[in-house]
């Protein structure tokens, strides 16, 4: 799960990392407020929308009067912004942040994740901030500082020292990184987080290190446990995927893709592997979607019904490898869904495992038009005939 | 012989009285698998499946001299199970729980160590030797003893790969599902050094997905270490990057760990690699025919 800036700033500031004054806006009005709370002459209108590259797309802007916070502002909500980081139809700005202009002297950058290879948390850092981190790291790795956490010690002195002088800062700006490499790892761990990003983290002219972006992504599986309430509220679905949001409510993995043929199996590699195998034989998968271990026949029921909510959809297959999940109940699921909401595309059904005798003469009995196919390449060759003929 | 687990292995449930727990253990006694008994706190002194309930690992192990553990725990406590099975003793954990908070397992995973414990999964369908003992999620009736080693991400690939392998009539000696998070118990090349050793083992095949280097890891081991035939197949060519393909830690992320990479470096290894999960039992059988 994604934050916006304004609330990984929240946290931030609850966890001593200094970040700039600012406050966050959902009207022009408000906006000018924020400016004259925060005084000066020189402020920052940014959109928050969960997509990085937001600065290149316009969705970052300077004011140098109350009058042009205001109309940046009002110009950028209701719209979408596209930036390279998400698709052509972008994401909504309900609301943007206005910030204090400052005196920019270096732009660094400042990450941590949890890295799969060495099963430890992990601080990145870079003195070339503001630019794209994952460009910098494909092309000039070596200007990528790391240091690895141990879970038993936790982050120690030492490794911010590392990082700073690294980085080229002096004793002052050293001890201002520890504090805030400090606060970041408490965070990480104390909010089960998947990523934190600051890019970049400035130091100003008076000598002061600040956050002037944030980033935060939030392991799923710890809100899905109910940890951080907190968190879990702060959830903007308007900045998701809508079918993925409604799947995901019916315990659906369910991920949009851009082909024509919709894809409903039980189990993730397998529902990859369904995937890749129409697009073996010539096809275009419409979607992930797998329908979980624990399935019941509701579920395989909307699964159904979520793919057909697609207009590109042209042709279905349903591939089931039965191990706990019965296929009887699975056929009874798409009898279901199918006299429910009506299905005018060819739907090539494969089922193999627990019960499959069972669930393919209920199919048989249910006089829909369903193609039955053997084994997986058989299914995939059908379901590619059908929609070509379509 | 076999790997992990065989017909002398005594398996306790953690998580024991709840559903998945009670099915599952009832599935995994009709297989034969010798369960001694189960954990649920509370509950010790108490009957259920005609197998003895305990509070405690502890107690469970000084009592029934179990060596290996199930869990099926609710994810949000499933760490504290596996660390209070390696601290009671045992040696072979399988658990089976899907959601696990990825920082916890980051904590076991430095923990374990310690205990000498082996750990599978977490999220994966569990260790089965077939005839001999089931600890797991994964359909009994598809398996059949014979010389092909297993190793998966994925639990429903992994049954796929299971049925073609009987339908050519070779059977499996072990297979293991390794589970489909980003941190994760025993790792492919963990599996794959015991399937080298393993005398039974003739051919292996190993089922990997985006996500990770793990593969590529594999693969290089592979290349010094294994003599033995190995089949491969990588899931998530058409996997679109950064989106989170049901599994945590199947996700393409800054460009890494992607199907074509992890195909590139098996195929670099010798490895038999296939592009369709149907043509694993065809590869299977090309090198054993002749």
């Amino acid at each position: 799960m994604n934050l916006h800036e304004f609330q990984a700033k929240h946290l931030f500031s609850q966890f001593g990392i200094a970040i700039p004054q600012g406050y966050v806006a959902s009207s022009a009005a408000e906006a000018q407020d924020a400016s004259d709370k925060l005084g000066g002459s020189l402020w920052v209108v940014k959109a928050q929308v969960h997509a990085g590259g937001r600065g290149k797309a316009g969705g970052v802007k300077i004011a140098k009067s109350r009058d042009e916070v205001g109309q940046h502002t009002e110009a950028m909500l209701g719209t979408s912004l596209v930036t390279h980081q998400t698709d052509d139809n972008g994401l909504p700005i309900n609301s943007v942040m206005v910030e204090q202009g400052l005196n920019i002297e270096r732009e660094l950058y400042l990450g941590a994740l949890v890295d799969r290879g060495s099963k430890r948390v992990v601080f990145m850092a870079s003195a070339a901030g503001g630019m794209d981190i994952e460009e910098v790291a494909a092309n000039e790795p070596e200007k990528i500082l790391t240091v690895q956490v141990n879970p038993v010690a936790g982050l120690q002195p030492y490794q911010c020292r590392q990082i700073g002088f690294g980085l080229g800062l002096d004793k002052k700006q050293i001890g201002k990184l520890t504090q805030i490499m400090n606060g970041l790892y408490n965070l990480f761990v104390e909010k089960d987080l998947s990523l934190i990003e600051i890019n970049p983290l400035i130091a100003t002219a008076e000598g002061d290190l600040l956050a002037l972006d944030a980033k935060i992504n939030v392991d799923d599986n710890a809100i899905e446990v109910g940890r951080h309430k907190d968190i879990a509220d702060m959830r903007d679905t308007s900045q998701e995927d809508e079918t993925e949001v409604r799947a995901a409510e019916h315990g659906l993995n369910y991920i949009t893709l851009d082909g024509n043929i919709g894809c409903m199996v039980n189990g993730a590699g397998l529902a990859m592997a369904t995937m890749d195998t129409i697009k073996l034989h010539g096809g275009n998968p419409a979607n992930f979607l797998d329908v979980g271990g624990g399935t019941t026949k509701e579920r395989v029921t909307e699964a159904f019904k979520i793919i057909l909510s697609s207009e590109s959809v042209e042709g279905i297959l349903v591939n089931i490898f039965g191990g706990i999940v019965r296929c009887d109940m699975i056929a009874e699921g798409i009898i279901e869904a199918v006299k429910d909401v009506g299905v005018d595309v060819p739907v090539v059904v494969r089922l193999e495992g627990t019960n499959v005798e069972k669930g393919k003469e209920l199919l048989e009995k249910s006089g829909l038009e369903l193609t039955a196919a053997d084994d997986l390449t058989d299914a995939a060759k059908k379901v590619v005939a059908a929609v070509g003929a379509a | 012989m076999s790997i992990l687990v065989d017909k002398n292995t005594k398996v306790i449930v953690q998580g024991f009285t709840g559903n998945q727990g009670t099915f599952h253990a009832e599935q995994c006694l009709a297989y034969g698998t010798k369960v001694v008994g189960g954990v649920t706190p509370g509950r010790g002194g108490e009957k259920h499946l005609d197998l003895p309930v305990f509070n405690t690992c502890k107690d469970a192990v000084k009592a029934t001299g179990a060596n290996a553990s199930m869990i099926y725990v609710p994810a949000g406590f499933a760490a504290d199970a596996i660390l209070e099975a390696a601290e009671a003793g045992i040696k072979v954990i399988a658990c089976i729980t899907e959601g696990i908070p990825v920082l916890d397992m980051l904590k076991v995973k430095a923990a374990l160590d310690y205990y000498g414990a082996t750990l599978i999964g977490p999220n994966c369908p569990g260790v089965i030797t077939p005839g001999q003992c089931k600890i797991g999620i994964m359909p009994g009736h598809i398996h059949k003893s014979g010389s092909i080693g297993i190793v998966s991400r994925s639990g429903t690939l992994t049954y796929e790969a299971v049925k073609q392998t009987t339908d050519i009539g070779l059977g499996q000696s072990t297979c293991v599902g390794i589970g489909g998070d980003p941190i994760q118990g025993m790792n492919f090349i963990d599996v794959l050094e015991q399937f080298e050793a393993d005398r039974q083992t003739k051919g292996i095949v190993m089922v990997g997905e985006i996500g990770g280097t793990a593969e590529e890891e594999a693969a290089e081991f592979i290349q010094s270490n294994v003599r033995k035939p190995v089949v491969a197949y990588i899931a998530g060519v058409t996997a679109p990057p950064g989106k989170r393909m049901g599994h945590a830690g199947a996700i393409i992320s800054g460009g890494k760990g992607t199907a074509k990479d992890k195909f590139a470096a098996l195929d670099k290894a010798g490895v038999a690699t296939v592009r369709s999960p149907a043509e694993i039992g065809a590869q299977v059988h090309e090198f054993f025919a002749g």
